[in-house]
This record gives C-alpha cells, structure tokens and sequence, in this order.
C-alpha cells in the first residue's frame, strides 16, 4: 500500500489547558477524497488549520508529504520546531478553501488569483493571468475576471476562492465547511465545481462538510470526529447506512432531522 | 512695515486690507508648518506601528514607551527640548524645522495609533488567507493589510491634520513667523490687536472648513470596494 501524504501521529492540540485535538492518528493517501464529519467543537476546523499551519500543534508529529509539517531535522537528525523557511515549503503542498472565502475585497477576481503566483512563485504576470483565466473557465466565472468579490454572490465568491487556491497547484486541498456560510439555492454551484475536481484529478481533497450526501457521492472515506479523534472511519455507503458506533448514530440522526 | 509691505492706519477697513497680504504670509508658513508636520506625523507614525505589532517585546516595548512619552507630555516641553538641547549636541536645525519636527513627532503617537486600529480592524482571515497561499509578511502588509486598513484611517487622519494646524502657533516660542505671530508683532507696532487678531480667528476658520472638506471628500471619493468599514 502507498504512504500516507498526510499522516497525524499522537497529535496534541491545546488551547490553554483546553484539548481540542486528544492524541489524533488520522491518515490520507494520495489522491484519496475525505470527509470530516462531526460535531461542532470535534476538532475538524483545527485538523485543517494545523495543516495549513495556520495553527501550531503542541505536542505529535504530523508528516505531509513524506515530510514533517511542523518539525524539521536538525544537523543530528532530531526533530526540532520548523522555522519559516521550512514552513514556507510545507505550505507550497497545500490550499486551502475558507468558510468564509476569505478573498481579497481590494483586489479584481483576476488579481485575487495572480496575486500569490506571482508573488510566491515568481511566474510572468502574463503566464499567471493565462492560469487565472483557465482556472475561471473551470468555475464558470471567466465573465466576472475584472469585477471586486463584493460584486459577486456568496456561490461565486466562494468559486474563486477554489480557483484562488488551486492556481498554487498544491498536491492536497483543503475544504473547510466551503457551503455553510451560503444561502440554500447556491450551495449546488459550489459543490458542482468540487465534484469536478474530485472526479477529474489526482488531487488528495479533505473536506468538513454538513453536506451529507455530497460526502457520500464524492468521498473515498468518511471520518466522523468526536472531541479531539477519529471515532470511527469507513467508505460512505457504509458509514451513512451502518454506523458502528451510537454516538455516530446520534449525530447522523440529528444531521438528518436537521435538514 | 513688515516685509517690506506697510499699513495703513487712516480707518480699520483700510489697515485691515493692508495687513492682510502680511497675515498671508504668515500663513504660508502655517500652511508649510503644517503639511511638514503632518507628513513627519504619518511616516514616523506608521514605523511605530509597525514596531509595536512586532512580535518581539525589544522591539515592541520601546516603541510603546516612547510613544506613550510623546503622548503624555506637552508639545511646549518637546518643542523647547528639540530647541534648547539639541543644539548642545550639535544638532541645529533652523526654528522652522525644529517646530515641525515637534508637531510631527508629537501627532505621530496619535497617528500610530490610528494605524493600529485600522490594521487590526483588517479580519483575520484576510491574514489567514495570506498566509494560506504563502505570501510574504510584508508583502501582505503593504498589499493585503495596508490597502483595506487605509479607508478606515483617513477620516481620523484628517482630524490630526486640523489639529496641527491649530497647534502651529505654538512654534511661535521658537520665533517661527507663522501667522499668528505675525499678527501679534502688528499689534505690538500698531498698537491694535483687535483686527490682526480677528483676521488670524476669521482665517484659521476658513482653513479648517476647507480642510475638514477636502477631507469628506477624499473620505467619499476613496474607493471602499465592498471593504467592510464597522
Ligand atoms: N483560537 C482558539 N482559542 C481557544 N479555543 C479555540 C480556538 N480555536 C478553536 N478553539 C476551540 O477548539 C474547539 C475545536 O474547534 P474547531 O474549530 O476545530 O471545531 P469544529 O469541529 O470545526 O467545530 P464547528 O463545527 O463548530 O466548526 C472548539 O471548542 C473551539 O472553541
Ligand atoms: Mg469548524
């Protein structure tokens, strides 16, 4: 079987004494399309941040890639804190999708999605605004390149915010809760262009999602979270149908009252 | 006589036009007191901003102390210090410059902390994106953080700017020809204090109205571009 890309191992995660991740072993291989489910306060947003670095971890090891997020080898070869440099290149592997979008509300659509190729990459303004353009072919929003986010409705704001984090070509992508802040009837148009991705590339995709039967379409392996670990984790139509643990039951059973 | 330019005593209306090109060039310097001023006031302004968000407490305490010293002491105390003990060091600046430089040092606490309520009104996703795609600290400082924090700071910004100007005469003590020292060595040659001295009222008030418009309207012409203000 192949390695995992991402792989926590142990992983403590406290905010003060609070322990939001409790010892977390949670593995992805590549390519692999996973669902995190749970209640609010599970620890699902935080799995995501801690791999976007958005928010160190206090004590495990998480590897990303082959490599250690948060560590780096010193001289001897042990694990020390990574400095920036080591995160800057960690991050190149990742992007990330918000719940909030997150764009840019001073810069174009097109500029939102050039801006960190240039920038961090170093690729020709002409080069990148030819991928920014592709990658607004692919979410339908070609038309809108020149428009401010503020012009654009949640669903379209939130499909650039995809095209923003793909035009990094990262080998994992990350979804947290990327429909929860829309309105119902532009929930679809957003979860279109996820499925798109999910089906037509090799990317390895992790998503936090309300969205029940999205995750039981596109998903490889959904994970149910509970207070900090994975409590139990299986292909969709199995987990959906026939959860082994009550507390999955309840929460699945509150999901769908809930809809 | 007072810059080559005389008055004229026969009635009031006719010393009162006299003077007026006189006052006028009092003003000049108010004017240039004032633009100096409140450009030391941005600049320096923003370099303690950016120092007393930095993550070191070497780097951060420092600037908090020295701006809170600026703040909480009178600008007479600065602008005499700048005067009188600098130049035991060696350092002499013309009177002009001097009282600039206290104007501005002093409004660059105020300023400072302008700009630190308008980078921190900045969500924290915007950072949190940034960051997400790799983009340099800096780099999301002056293009990220900078550009959404600036239509919030421009309306108190515009204040500080009247504020100086109002502060001006105060570089009178160090014989800056600003206008109303001006104005008092008319009266102190004319013996009449009463219409230089209005004239001074009546022209700081027109200023501050243009002012306090120019600002609305920059204010309103700023392209906000869906940046949330509140
Ligand atoms: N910066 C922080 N400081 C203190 N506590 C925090 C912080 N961030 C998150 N928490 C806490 O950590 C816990 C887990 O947060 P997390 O955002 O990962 O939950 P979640 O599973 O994503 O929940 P939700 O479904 O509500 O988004 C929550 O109880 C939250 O209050
Ligand atoms: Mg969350």
């Amino acid at each position: 079987m192949t390695e995992p890309i991402i792989k926590f191992d142990k992983v403590v995660k406290r905010f003060d004494s609070f322990v939001v991740l409790d010892e977390l072993d949670f593995e992805v291989r590549p390519g692999e399309k996973v669902t995190i489910i749970g209640p609010s306060g599970s620890g699902k947003s935080t799995v995501l941040r801690v791999l976007m670095t958005l928010e160190p971890i206090s004590e495990g090891v998480v590897y990303v890639d082959g490599d250690t997020l948060w560590h780096e080898k010193d001289a001897n070869g042990r694990l020390r804190p990574a400095g920036e440099g080591h995160l800057r290149r960690m991050r190149e592997k990742l992007g990330m999708v918000f719940q909030q979008f997150n764009l840019f509300p001073h810069m174009t659509v097109r500029r939102n999605i050039t801006e960190a190729p240039t920038q961090v990459l170093g690729i020709p303004r002409a080069e990148a605004r030819e991928r920014a353009d592709d990658l607004l072919d692919m979410v339908g929003l070609r038309e809108h390149a020149d428009k401010y986010p503020h012009q654009l409705s949640g669903g379209q704001q939130q499909r650039v915010g995809i095209a923003r984090a793909l035009a990094m070509r990262p080998k994992i992508m990350l979804f947290d809760e990327p429909t929860s802040a829309l309105d119902p009837e532009l929930v679809g148009e957003v979860l279109n262009v996820i499925r798109r991705l999910a089906e037509e590339h090799d990317l390895t995709m992790l998503l936090v999602t309300h969205e029940m039967n999205f995750a039981q379409q596109i998903s490889d392996r959904v994970c149910f979270f509970d207070r900090g670990k994975v409590l139990e984790q299986a292909p969709p139509e199995e987990l959906f149908t026939d959860p082994k643990q009550e507390r999955t039951r309840a929460f699945l059973k509150a999901v769908l009252e809930s809809n | 006589m007072l810059f080559g330019i005389a008055w004229d005593t026969s009635s009031g209306w006719a010393f009162a036009i006299s003077i007026l090109p006189i006052l006028l060039r009092g003003l000049v310097v108010t004017i240039q007191a004032t633009v100096v001023g409140f450009f030391i006031a941005l600049v320096v302004g923003l370099v303690w901003a950016a120092l007393k968000a930095a993550p070191l407490r070497i780097v951060s305490w420092p600037a908090a102390i020295v701006t809170e010293f600026l703040r909480d002491t009178p600008l007479l105390i600065q602008l005499f210090f700048l005067y009188y003990v600098l130049p035991e060091y060696g350092i002499v600046l013309p009177a002009f410059m001097t009282g600039a430089l206290a104007l501005g040092l002093q409004y660059s606490a105020y300023t400072s902390e302008v700009y630190r309520a308008g980078i921190e009104a900045v969500p924290r996703g915007q950072h949190e994106a940034a960051r997400a795609l790799n983009l340099k600290g800096m780099r999301t400082f002056t293009h990220i953080v900078l550009p959404q924090a600036v239509p919030r700071i421009i309306p108190a910004m515009g204040n500080y700017l009247v504020s100086i100007m109002k502060d001006v005469p105060l570089l009178s003590v160090v014989t800056v020809l600003e206008m109303l020292n001006v104005a008092r060595i008319i009266g102190d040659r004319t013996f009449n204090y009463l219409i230089p001295l209005s004239m001074v009222g009546g022209i700081y008030l027109i200023m501050t109205l243009i002012a306090s418009a120019g600002v609305r309207f920059l204010d309103m012409r700023l392209p906000k571009r869906g940046i949330p203000l509140k």
